[in-house]
């Protein structure tokens, strides 16, 4: 019997290892569409003030089947632990969620997160209870320490948020794969501009993407949103086919035996 | 009375406690969550929390976002 091939994270399980954040999308119906094209399960939020002076704005958030989807607010916004902690029990108390996506930002030209804030909030959410997905960079002792505090998934960012750049650090993001291996999912999170960013990803042992801006900012979401599921497939049955060793010089497929002379 | 909801100072009159407000704002039927001087009240309790001139009130709802 095939064993399911699934995304595990705390006590959740997953099909899809597409994670999807709904922010820059120019039209909901569009973003609805790209989400089914996508088959996410889990689709991220921030949460913000209510603009008091226009409550009735469209939101995405309350369009949505909700028993079809995994919410996962992020802290997105704190620069400090405490910041990120208040965010986090605000999104809890909406009593849709008890995940959360930890970002302690430490610098807002490159959003690179601060180390030091996302370990203290990470640990200060495991204790209260949350699933705790951090966002980090790529360093892998930086990711050894966010799992000794009890982190539930590990997310190192490909490269700056938003910029589409790709891996910029697959050595080190290989690193993080192998001290996370057998503890916690490791999920690529931000900088993907394309599917084979994404299948790149995949293949180097990550459980799982996250991305938005890569099918947002696509000129056709929906397409883009299809082909982002399609190469996190490929990268993780290309991961688990095993891939060949590299060689310098040619290795020839025909026999080289009986050859017509 | 004059409370500050969401940075901004708001006169509303005729509202004593936090379901008033949301009433007020006509916000029964919408996912917000709201901090009251602080702290977080369970939506349950919204009918029971009274609110005094000066409160400030937190009003936050799920927006998009992510990558």
């Amino acid at each position: 019997m095939e064993v399911a091939d699934t995304l595990k994270i705390g006590t959740y399980e997953f099909k899809s290892r597409l994670l999807l954040g709904t922010g820059k999308f120019s039209d909901l119906d569009v973003q609805q569409q790209a989400v089914d094209a996508s088959e996410t399960e889990v689709l991220t939020f921030a949460i913000r003030r209510l603009n008091i002076d226009n409550p009735d704005n469209p939101n995405f958030l309350e369009r949505l089947d909700l028993k079809k989807y995994t919410l996962l607010p992020n802290t997105a916004g704190a620069q400090t632990a405490d910041e990120a902690v208040r965010i986090a029990r605000l999104a809890k108390a909406s009593g849709l969620c008890d995940m959360i996506k930890v970002e302690v930002i430490g610098d807002m030209r490159t959003l690179l997160p601060d180390p030091i804030g996302t370990l203290e909030a990470t640990k200060r959410l495991v204790d209260e209870g949350f699933t705790v997905l951090t966002y980090t960079s790529d360093d892998p002792l930086l990711a050894r320490h966010l799992i000794e505090a009890g982190a539930h998934a590990i997310m190192p960012g490909a490269s700056p948020i938003g910029s589409g750049l790709g891996l910029l650090n697959p050595h080190y993001l290989s690193f993080i794969v192998e001290e996370c291996a057998g503890k916690v999912p490791v999920i690529i999170d931000a900088g993907v501009g394309t599917p084979s960013d994404v299948a790149q990803a995949m293949e180097l042992g990550a459980d799982g993407v996250l991305l938005n801006t890569a099918v947002a900012g696509a000129k056709d979401p929906v397409l883009m949103a299809e082909a982002m599921k399609l190469a996190v497939d490929a990268g993780r049955k290309g991961y688990l086919a095993g891939r060949i060793a590299k060689k310098r010089y040619a290795n020839a497929s025909s026999p080289m035996e009986f050859m017509i002379e | 009375m004059t409370l500050l909801i969401n940075g901004q100072e708001r006169v509303l009159e005729e509202v004593k406690t936090l379901a008033d407000v949301v009433a007020h704002f006509g916000l029964n039927e919408r996912i917000i969550v709201i901090e009251h001087n602080l702290d977080i009240v369970p939506r349950e309790l919204y009918g029971e929390t009274a609110v005094q001139a000066g409160d400030k009130i937190e009003i936050v709802h799920f927006v998009g976002g992510g990558r």
